[in-house]
């Protein structure tokens, strides 16, 4: 069964002087229990697409249904069924943790005590901070509060705009683990983030970018779209060998990547035979090339330069 | 309803966390009331004054003590030319000369065409205005009393009525401007800022996506500025009543009724601001603009309408600050009843259904 | 010279909490140096004594051969700084921006012209420098201010994760500036959140409640904590932290 079905939707901001192309035609459906991941940088889009799925925005054309309601003309029942945590935490920063819990636990028709076995789990972390003010949290702590206060009232689609950005690592890495959990419940996840890594944690990402959908898949099928062969070379004078490289004809893409570049060549020829003549040329010390499989950042920049 | 009662105890805490606001919120009122009742009074209080009594008679006597007795003045000097008068107003000591000529008192009871010279320093015509009105109700004061000795009282009389407000206080005047200020202030200011900070804090995204009816909202968030403003409607008529003396000459509950009102249509203009404006910087200046500045000019309290010219009058019509000052002058003051002010009742009562029918409809279940 | 920055057991406390305790490094120019740690764990505290906005409580610390106790105003004039939040003038084009940024720095008219034009260049902005900055896409924006922050050729530049949000491509691209400034030799300190970023740099600290609990090239880090990527030896020293914030 289908959660969330997106159907040619259209939005476009504008005014006087400029006008913006936010959505140009998004098509997607997303399974009942997914987790599926809207991945694209800031300015792709994401923040609208969740704001009208949320029926919090109109589109300009095409239509949308969650939980087989429609967006625009069944906007009360979904505003029943739906947790959404906005990209700025929106928590009420001079009320307490728990005041706020209470909050919106009550204008969702619930309390605390009703739905607590759902929030237990996330809420437990933050509950000894229970009298503190939200606004004097830490950002993994109000991502947790933020979490709480949208689930409460046991949504069946839960919409998470970029609920890991400007969080560190570690509290990212707990947040997904929580969402995880929650998939277990049957709770349908879309989650939008412009960290690239985190794709391999969704079910199904769509891949966004200036409002083009570049590519809808799962993890793996979006690395098997990557066609052509990669090769990861380092040696100790990065910079120069990455500008060695890129100069060369025969090469399409060269990209730091940690400590390797990775480099994709127009033709299909034998890259490493390349690499090992530039290597000679450029008098590289500790030179290293293999052939690696691309993670989603190679598939997005690919995919990007269409 | 339990949604509904949330939503006001969340909005409660709102204000009073904000320790400074709420401090600003009660005690403007107050502060405001006492600046004007004591500070920025225009009554004149002992103003020094000179008697030129060429008659020096029992009636001249009489006048002479009564207005040097009265808070109004002082007698400076008694003078013995018109010279010296003119000397005196040179030197700034007197504001204000009485001559009484030759045989007053037998032209009063004789001729009863009896004249007294109020010599008034017009260089400031309010006060000079306020001065010989003073003087001359304190001489008609004096006519009276003869009269009611008089078998036959055929005197006439330059009579100056000072109605509704006989001691002429300015209280009477800035009371109900103050309250009408005050209102429109707490109410629209404060409901359009709080209106527009949820939606810079984002939390507005997710109340509009919660099954809450966005109308129960906008009326959520009035509910405890309502309850604010019944507090200053209630701390500016005691402080009118016990310091500075100004009775509330009508029906109590008629004029809590008016004030009432008149809140709820500064709420439903703060709501229709708050519609509009997208930051809360803008949304206190587009109040200050549009509702403090005209409820300055155009209520009557501080400058009078009928003076104004035609244009501005037809403004003045409306601004509802102008109606309410109408209605709380003519029941807190001159103690009337609901049969002399229900046509300006009517016209709140029509302001506000119009303004909290475009509030409410322009209120946007969603973002943009 | 050689060392841009010298901190000696540096250490800020507010009240009874301690933000900073006596953290020790230093700086080669020309290097890349990463910041990291989890949020509260003290790098911001960190970064505003070395800029010197902020005074230490104890230990020392020399920026740039300046004392940050005595000489932070000669620091603000050597150092560069740019945030993700704090960038640029939207409503201002791009060469007034850089005439603005230009004139803090006290740079003379030719210079910023000369300064304008190279710079417009090398972003690939020809033509443009009548452009709002708000007219830009959020890349650019970076790019451009980072070229900004190194108008006035600082001794060293604070980067306070400056990629948040952009897109993968540009980020290289903003990496790419950062190599060339430490090219010309300009000392780079920066703070991100993505950790492959952090394998660009020539040196990386990682900062666990107040202290400083790794400090070394990327490889040698990996290595010691036989680890396959940053992600991982941060995630290994991270979650250590006792507190948050």
């Amino acid at each position: 069964m289908q959660s969330v079905i997106v159907q040619n939707i259209v939005k476009n901001y504008v005014s006087k002087k400029t006008s913006v192309e936010a959505l140009k035609d998004i098509s997607f459906s997303v399974e009942k229990g997914e987790i599926f991941g809207i991945i694209g940088p800031d300015g792709a889009g994401k923040t609208s697409l969740f704001r009208i799925l949320t029926t919090l925005l109109l589109a300009d054309s095409g239509n949308a249904s969650v939980d087989g309601f429609d967006v625009v003309k069944d906007y009360k029942q979904i505003r029943n069924r739906v947790g959404y945590m906005p990209g700025k935490f929106s928590l009420y920063q001079d009320l307490s943790v728990q005041e706020n819990l209470e909050f919106f636990a009550t204008i969702f028709n619930t309390s605390i005590q009703q739905n607590y076995d759902l929030i237990k789990e996330i809420y437990q972390q933050i509950e000894p901070f229970k009298t503190r003010k939200a606004g004097q949290l830490s950002g993994g702590m109000k991502q947790k509060l933020a979490l709480s206060c949208a689930l409460i009232h046991k949504p069946s689609v839960l919409f998470l705009d970029e609920p890991t950005t400007g969080v560190d690592a570690v509290s990212r890495k707990e947040f997904w683990e929580m969402l995880h959990r929650l998939k277990l419940q049957g709770i349908t996840i879309l989650v939008s983030t412009p960290y690239m890594d985190e794709a391999s944690l969704c079910d199904r990402v769509a891949l966004i970018q200036k409002g083009e959908i570049l590519s809808i898949d799962t993890p793996k099928g979006i690395a098997a779209g990557f066609k052509k062969p990669l090769w990861a070379m380092r040696a100790n004078e990065m910079f120069h060998l990455m500008n060695a490289i890129k100069a060369d004809d025969s090469v399409e893409s060269c990209y730091p990547f940690g400590q390797y570049h990775h480099v994709v060549f127009k033709t299909q020829k034998d890259g490493r035979t390349k690499l090992e003549e530039i290597a000679m040329k450029g008098h590289y010390s500790n030179v290293e090339i293999k052939s690696i499989e691309p993670n989603i950042e190679d598939c997005f920049m690919a995919l990007m330069r269409g | 309803m339990k949604q509904f009662f949330i939503f006001v105890k969340k909005e409660t805490l709102h204000i009073l966390r904000d320790a400074r606001t709420l401090f600003i919120l009660i005690w403007m009122p107050i502060v405001q009331i006492l600046l004007y009742g004591f500070a920025l009074t225009n009554e004149v209080k002992n103003t020094q004054f000179a008697i030129f009594d060429e008659a020096k008679d029992e009636a001249s006597t009489r006048i002479s003590e009564q207005i040097a007795a009265s808070r109004y003045f002082s007698l400076y000097k008694n003078v013995h030319s018109y010279k010296e008068i003119e000397a005196t107003f040179r030197q700034g000591k007197i504001r204000l000369a009485i001559v009484f000529p030759q045989g007053f008192r037998d032209d009063l009871l004789h001729t009863n065409h009896a004249q007294v010279q109020l010599i008034a320093d017009a260089s400031d015509p309010n006060t000079a205005n306020m001065l010989t009105n003073y003087a001359t109700a304190i001489i008609n004061d004096y006519q009276q009393s003869i009269n009611q000795n008089q078998d036959l009282p055929y005197s006439i009389k330059t009579q100056v009525r000072m109605l509704y407000n006989p001691e002429l206080k300015g209280a009477y005047n800035f009371v109900p401007g103050v309250m009408a200020m005050v209102l429109m202030l707490v109410c629209a200011m404060m409901t359009s800022i709080s209106i527009v900070r949820e939606k810079e804090m984002g939390t507005m995204e997710v109340i509009l996506v919660s099954p809450l009816k966005p109308f129960r909202i906008i009326i959520a968030k009035t509910i405890p500025y309502l309850l604010v403003s019944i507090l200053n409607i209630a701390s500016i008529l005691l402080l009118s009543v016990y310091v500075l003396d100004v009775p509330i000459s009508g029906n109590l509950i008629l004029l809590i009724a008016e004030s009432i009102l008149f809140t709820i249509t500064s709420l439903s203009l703060g709501i229709l601001i708050s519609n509009t404006a997208k930051t809360q910087q803008a949304a206190q200046f587009t109040s200050l603009m549009s509702l403090f500045l005209p409820t300055l000019l155009f209520s009557g309290f501080m400058f009078p309408v009928e003076n104004m010219p035609i244009p501005l009058q037809i403004i003045s019509n409306v601004v509802p600050a102008k109606w309410f000052y109408i209605i709380v002058k003519a029941v807190m003051i001159k103690g009337l009843g609901f049969a002399s002010v229900w046509k300006e009742t009517l016209i709140l009562v029509g302001m506000t259904v119009v303004l909290l029918g475009i509030s409410i409809r322009n209120f946007k279940i969603r973002l943009a | 010279m050689g060392k841009v920055i010298i901190a000696k057991d540096l250490t800020k406390r507010f009240g009874s909490f301690t933000a900073v305790d006596k953290i020790s490094f230093e700086v080669e120019k020309g290097e890349i140096f990463g910041f990291l740690g989890a949020n509260g764990a003290g790098k911001t505290t960190a970064m505003r004594m070395l800029c010197g906005l902020s005074l230490p409580s104890s230990g020392t610390a020399t920026v740039a051969g300046f004392d940050v106790y005595k000489e932070n105003e000669l620091i603000k004039k050597n150092i560069g700084y740019m945030s993700q939040k704090f960038s640029l003038y939207e409503d201002l084009t791009i060469s007034e921006n850089i005439q603005f940024y230009g004139g803090i720095y006290g740079l003379t008219d030719e210079r910023i012209e000369e300064k304008t034009k190279s710079l417009v260049k090398q972003l690939h902005l020809e033509g443009q420098e009548k452009t709002l900055v708000r007219a830009l896409p959020l890349g650019w924006k970076q790019k451009l201010a980072l070229s900004i922050a190194i108008v006035h050729d600082p001794a060293i530049v604070f980067l306070d994760e400056p990629t948040g949000g952009v897109d993968p491509v540009t980020r290289r691209e903003f990496w790419s500036l950062i190599y060339e400034a430490s090219e010309r030799g300009i000392t780079v300190f920066v703070t991100t959140h993505y950790m492959d970023e952090a394998e660009y740099c020539n040196r990386v600290s990682i900062m666990v409640d107040g202290r400083i609990d790794a400090l070394d090239t990327p490889a040698s880090l990996m290595r010691n904590y036989a680890a396959a990527s940053m992600d991982e030896v941060f995630l290994h020293l991270a979650r250590k932290a006792v507190r948050t914030e």
